[in-house]
């Protein structure tokens, strides 16, 4: 369970709710309206002053590289820092299951020996999808991670979303495709002037 | 040994090829004979001044002149420093970053030089300290600035890829560590080369000065491995302490990268 109180993101007004174990919760907003800074401050990648608590344990209380593993922010345009994707990947836990998650968002292992810059935009961002699932997070906040696949492509991330909702997860989804929010999410959070929770899902209060 | 004495008529002769590259600028149009001018009467009144006010430190002698002297060189390291730097870090951060890795590093090779190698009579005598720290601040400088320089840009341009590795959970000494490694490399760039290419290409300055007064050229060689060692030494300590320097002040005690921080100046000089 993730729960956020007074949380004081970039521009936005303080915000409080709850992500129940399983739920999603959609951000939503027009373009510049404080969505990426909220997940940002919930993965403690800026600085913002409130509390964020996951499974009851405030933030800083984990050390800050647990509490990123633990809540896993992936970004909308996916970054590279070497010339293929498999460094990315090169963490303990990078084992048997790698090949299996990579075939359920329509990819394979060759994909990660590819240069980034022969990997299309669409296979990119389900590279970096996977490199952020690789580890089995407890919470996702996912900016715009449909947003440069085609329907197909789109397809498999939903249905890889859904199974691990039913896994249990928690998922915080940044996104303008409203038909995604629809079929996935269990409440929406509406950034604008004054932020309000839509929704009735057990679990989710309005700030 | 045999030492020759310039005369002012020496040096005259000496600013022929000078004169005539400024002639040719002028019939060219080039525009360059005025900052040649300047840049050549500006290096002749600084060697000029400096050359006066060593003998007067060497006469007197006294340690508090020693260590006034050395202060200054060291305070124009430091401004040196901080000015090529076209990202700074907010107020003192900036100076203390600038010149704690120099002050540490040339300190420590300068006091390795004078007291336990060469060790002069007495070791703290000005015509030891203070030659010799010049030569580990003007390096240690260089190195500093580059590695500075490096890092913070760096850290600017791959914001994106250092935040991806740290939402991945990378410490912040890992996610900048690309970053920080090509800093090094850059900030020890020239005084590896200087010392590979040493003898080769060319003699040192230094070296070539000694054996000008007439020293041994096996004596001036062992004079300038020593240099060089402790020069790239210094240079080392000073540029790995600068660089784990930026990167702490790049990022905060929960491992997230601050770059607003830094500012940016216009670059000067």
């Amino acid at each position: 369970m993730l729960r956020v109180a007074h949380l004081k993101a970039g521009p936005l007004p303080p915000l409080s709710f709850q992500v129940d174990d399983g739920m999603c919760l959609a951000v939503e907003g027009p373009s510049g309206s404080g969505k990426t800074c909220l997940l940002r401050a919930i993965a403690d990648l800026d600085p913002a002053p409130g509390q964020v608590f996951l499974d009851g344990g405030e933030r800083h209380e984990f050390k800050a590289q647990a509490w990123r593993k633990a809540v896993r922010f992936c970004a909308a345009e996916p970054a590279w820092w070497t010339d293929t994707p498999r460094t990315g990947f090169v963490l303990p836990r990078a084992d048997s299951k790698l090949p299996r998650l990579l075939e359920r968002l329509g990819l394979s292992e060759a994909h990660l020996d590819r240069s980034i810059h022969v990997l299309s935009t669409g296979e990119r961002q389900r590279l970096a999808l996977a490199r952020a699932l690789m580890d089995e997070p407890r919470a996702l906040l996912l900016d715009e991670p449909t947003a440069a696949l085609d329907s197909a492509s789109a397809a498999l991330v939903e249905e890889h979303l859904k199974y691990l909702l039913l896994s249990g997860r928690c998922i915080l989804l940044a996104s303008h495709d409203q038909g995604l929010i629809t079929r996935l999410a269990d409440a929406r959070l509406q950034l604008a002037r004054s932020p309000s929770i839509v929704g009735t899902a057990e679990g989710l209060v309005a700030p | 040994m045999t030492y020759m004495p310039l005369s002012l008529t020496d040096l005259a002769l000496s600013s022929v090829l000078l004169l005539l590259s400024g002639a040719l600028s002028i019939a060219l149009r080039l525009g360059l004979a005025r900052s040649m001018a300047v840049a050549s009467v500006r290096m002749v009144l600084q060697l000029a001044l400096v050359a006066v006010l060593l003998k007067f430190i060497f006469e007197v002698n006294a340690p508090l002149w020693t260590l006034l002297f050395a202060v200054i060189m060291f305070a124009g390291a430091v401004y040196e420093t901080v000015s090529r730097q076209t990202r700074r870090f907010p107020g003192w951060q900036t100076y203390v970053l600038g010149a704690g890795p120099q002050f540490v590093a040339g300190l420590m090779a300068t006091l390795i030089a004078t007291a336990a190698v060469i060790g002069g009579d007495p070791w703290y005598a000005p015509r030891y300290i203070l030659p010799i720290l010049g030569m580990m601040l003007g390096n240690t400088m260089s190195g500093v600035s580059l590695v500075l320089e490096t890092i913070t840009d760096g850290a600017m341009r791959e914001r994106a890829a250092i935040d991806a590795q740290l939402a991945l959970g990378a410490s912040r000494f890992e996610a900048l560590g690309q970053v920080m490694r090509r800093g090094v490399t850059t900030g020890l760039m020239p005084i590896l080369s200087s010392m590979a290419a040493t003898g080769i290409v060319a003699l040192p300055g230094m070296m070539t000065g000694q054996i000008l007064a007439g020293i041994n050229p096996v004596d001036a060689a062992k004079y300038q491995v020593m240099i060089l060692l402790l020069v790239s030494g210094a240079t080392a300590l000073g540029v790995l302490g600068a660089a784990v320097g930026a990167v702490l002040l790049l990022t905060d005690d929960r491992h997230r990268l601050r770059l607003d921080r830094l500012h940016t100046t216009a670059p000067q000089g």
